[in-house]
């Protein structure tokens, strides 16, 4: 699973300009429909700029909160697989989402997730600022940890001269 | 016909009845969208000649006719419009962020608001539900609160909310609305029209689905587009943003500085983009569907307006900078800020700050009146401290909250001579003294004093023309400049990403895809021509003529004392040249008249008994 890739966003490079929310209705409902869109933008004023996708979490809440077993998590890449015939848009995996990356379908009351446009997800190819990566928990963790080195190195070398 | 809702939304205050309207194809492409809705739908229900207070005015708000989409720069912008308590002519003022597109997804291109409610209200719209909602909590209360409160009583974050502060509820003829935190249909004080009607806030949020033409196309198209507003034609806005225009004007002699008395200001270079992006700028934001983004959020770190938060532009940062004679941007954010609080436009603030300031040092005013306040020139305490006084409407803040061109009346004393306003909006920041294509873009702009109809400094900066002087052809090229602006506001696409598009048949035929409504760009421009002469006979019918087209006496009398343009003015002489040629270019009359023949090419029929009266007035006279 620490393999799985998810859509992450950068906090720095987001500017909440929704590209991502209008791509992903277009994409997957044919509309332009933030409400629509697997992914979602939050700005808290004056300047936090969020946009949030489902994060393949391991033992997924989503999944084990459904009472009618209508998700499921896919073990090849970690997406959640959702049966529109059993869901019956109840919410209750909306309630366990603790990212708030799951949307009602207004129309078809039922509930739909990322599935990462097959590996090639639109909104990580449209977003203005390269703030969406389509990224894997440990090499989000790599890249924490060579950042951290290279703080600590500059600090050092800083420090001597 | 796609992407448009189709319909309008009336609201009346006074009963809190609600009706939706419906408009055709032939209205969508005849008007577009923003400026073009707007204008027809005010002088279609306004009733001639009355007060911009009377109940009778409508506040219209109006979408673009590709908001909602992706659209580079274009989902979420909105014009709102009503008779301007500051030109008692057209008021109108544009706004983007998150509202704009709320609106449309809430099913409505148009939004007229009429009458006036018994108590302190907000407009509630969450799709088909309409309601009018308590507002005495809110009454008092400063825009940024309002906002935050209207969400947490509503209990959702992602309503957007259009609010007055106290200074609309105090009727500041400046007054203006603020949206989504730090943007602002700014302009010609449609802030006050809505405190007039105990209005608060229009609260919206909406869940409908926007179904383009093409989407395919549509999509395809935007690729392109999307990498051009990536590119070096928006790297001016991504970057420093418009506040870049300080040193660029500056060095020009086109920097209004101490209420004109120059056009170059010593201290430009601390009040710069370069030093905002260096010392104070925290972030920059993007609008709904942005691919360019250029909010500048700036933040003062230390000092004693530690913490003041605004978004800065370049006109603000003239209007509280070298127009006060004041060259520290702490002072600058925080006046910006404070103008945000109170929903007062922060250009025409800081130039009637400026306006008391020469009052103050010419002894027309005293200390007395301004609450002990030494209203003097680079005095950053007193100007900080005045904007709260316009705001609130207290001591000499009262007199000035009515705009430069009626405190000049009430102050008299020759204080008219440096009122800078045009037909009673403030000026703003291009010095047009030696920017003669400017002055003519000015002279005759229909919202008053304003760069942002016209765009002509264009020409005259970019050394098209001879910027010193005033011929025959700049009125072809500001008529050509203003109706290709109301393109932009009707469409409604963000000027700054002007340079990504190729031309109005590129506009054209995204404005096809998304819409499925034919179109050309010819076709665009003459909506164009047709929404200027539409916005002249509204003007004409409520008492504009060919003497309104003027620019403020420092302008013809003063002239620029110092830099590249010492020595220019416009004298009556070279207004006059430039009048006759743009009234000639646009088919009209020497007064000013749109001829019978333009109106039946435009389309204009029904609206032709306003020039008969003139004519038939002015016969009398």
């Amino acid at each position: 699973m620490v393999r799985h890739k998810f859509v992450s966003y950068d906090p720095d490079k987001c500017v909440g300009c929704r590209v991502c929310e209008y791509v992903c209705s277009l994409e997957k409902e044919k509309v332009f429909n933030p409400t629509l869109s697997r992914i979602r933008t939050l700005r808290i004023y004056p300047n936090t700029n969020a946009s949030i996708a489902c994060r393949l979490c391991e033992d997924a809440p989503c999944v084990i909160a459904c009472p009618r077993k209508a998700l499921e998590q896919s073990k090849e890449n970690g997406v959640i697989m959702i049966d529109d015939d059993k869901c019956d848009g109840c919410g209750w995996c909306i309630e366990a989402c603790d990212f708030g990356a799951i949307a009602l379908m207004p129309d078809k009351k039922t509930v739909v997730i990322c599935d990462l446009c097959d590996g090639d997800p639109k909104c990580v190819k449209w977003c203005p600022e390269e703030a969406l990566e389509l990224s894997s928990k440990d090499i989000i963790a790599q890249k924490a940890r060579i950042d951290a080195v290279q703080k600590l190195t500059k600090a050092a070398a800083e420090a001597k001269t | 016909m796609h992407a448009y809702t189709g319909k309008i939304l009336h609201v009346d205050l006074a009963d809190g009845k609600t009706k939706v309207k419906s408009f055709d194809e032939a209205f969508a492409k005849a008007y577009i969208g923003g400026t073009g809705f707007g204008i027809k739908t005010l002088i279609d229900n306004q009733p001639p000649g009355i007060d911009p207070f009377d109940p009778a005015n409508p506040l219209i708000y109006a979408v673009g006719a590709v908001s909602g989409t992706m659209v580079p720069c274009a989902a979420s912008k909105f014009g709102v419009f009503a008779k301007s308590p500051e030109t008692n002519l057209l008021g109108e003022a544009y706004s983007t962020g998150r509202w704009g597109a709320e609106l449309r997804m809430a099913g409505y291109d148009i939004l007229v608001i009429k009458g006036k409610s018994e108590k302190p209200v907000y407009l509630w719209i969450d799709d088909e539900s309409v309601q009018l909602m308590d507002a005495s909590h809110l009454w008092g209360k400063y825009t940024w609160e309002t906002e935050e409160i209207i969400r947490k009583d509503l209990g959702d974050q992602y309503v957007r909310v259009s609010t007055i502060g106290p200074g609309g509820e105090r009727l500041v003829r400046v007054a203006c609305l603020i949206n989504d935190r730090f943007r602002a249909a700014g302009r010609t004080g449609l802030g006050a029209v809505m405190g007039s009607k105990n209005l608060k806030a229009v609260a919206v949020r909406g869940a409908h689905s926007i179904a383009v033409a093409e989407p395919d196309r549509l999509q395809k198209m935007c690729e392109d587009l999307y990498e051009r507003a990536k590119g070096p034609a928006t790297s001016k806005y991504r970057d420093m943003g418009t506040a870049a225009n300080v040193l660029t004007l500056n060095s020009q002699a086109a920097m209004p500085t101490r209420n004109y008395q120059s056009a170059t200001f010593e201290g430009a270079e601390t009040v710069s983009g370069e030093y905002l992006k260096e010392h104070y700028v925290v972030k920059i934001q993007g609008c709904s569907a942005c691919p360019m983004r250029c909010e500048h959020i700036a933040v003062v770190p230390e000092g004693q307006y530690e913490g003041a938060t605004a978004r800065v532009e370049y006109e603000p940062t003239m209007a509280f900078g070298p127009y006060c004679g004041v060259d520290r941007l702490d002072a600058v954010i925080k006046s910006i800020e404070l103008c945000d609080l109170y929903g007062i436009d922060a250009i025409s603030t800081g130039i009637i700050v400026g306006f008391g300031m020469e009052c103050y040092e010419k002894g027309l005013i005293d200390g007395k009146q301004t609450g002990g306040l030494e209203l003097e020139f680079g005095n950053h305490e007193a100007m900080v401290k005045m904007v709260e006084k316009i705001g609130l409407r207290q001591e000499v803040g009262d007199i000035l909250a009515e705009g430069v061109k009626r405190a000049a009346e009430r102050i008299g004393q020759g204080s008219e001579e440096f009122a800078m306003h045009i037909k009673g909006l403030e000026m703003t920041g291009y010095d047009v003294r030696g920017l003669k294509t400017c002055a003519l873009g000015y002279a005759v702009s229909r919202r008053g004093a304003d760069h942002q109809r016209h765009g002509s400094y264009g020409p005259d900066l970019a050394g098209k023309v001879d910027r010193f002087k005033a011929e025959k052809g700049r009125g072809k090229i500001v008529m050509s400049d203003e109706d290709n602006y109301c393109i932009f506001d009707s469409m409604i696409l963000c000027k700054f990403s002007r340079g990504i598009w190729k031309g109005f048949d590129e506009i054209a035929s995204v404005y096809t895809a998304v819409t499925g409504i034919p179109m050309a760009g010819e076709e665009l421009l003459m909506a164009g021509e047709r929404m200027s002469n539409l916005a002249r006979l509204y003007n004409m019918r409520e008492g504009l003529t060919r003497k309104d087209d003027n620019l403020p006496p420092r302008v013809m009398k003063l002239p620029i004392p110092d830099g590249v343009a010492k020595g220019s003015l416009v004298t009556q002489e070279d207004l006059d040249i430039l009048l006759d040629d743009y009234y000639e270019a646009r088919g009209w009359t020497p007064d000013g008249v749109p001829k019978k023949n333009k109106l039946k090419e435009l389309g204009l029929e029904e609206y032709a008994n306003i020039t008969a009266l003139k004519k038939k007035k002015a016969e009398v006279a």
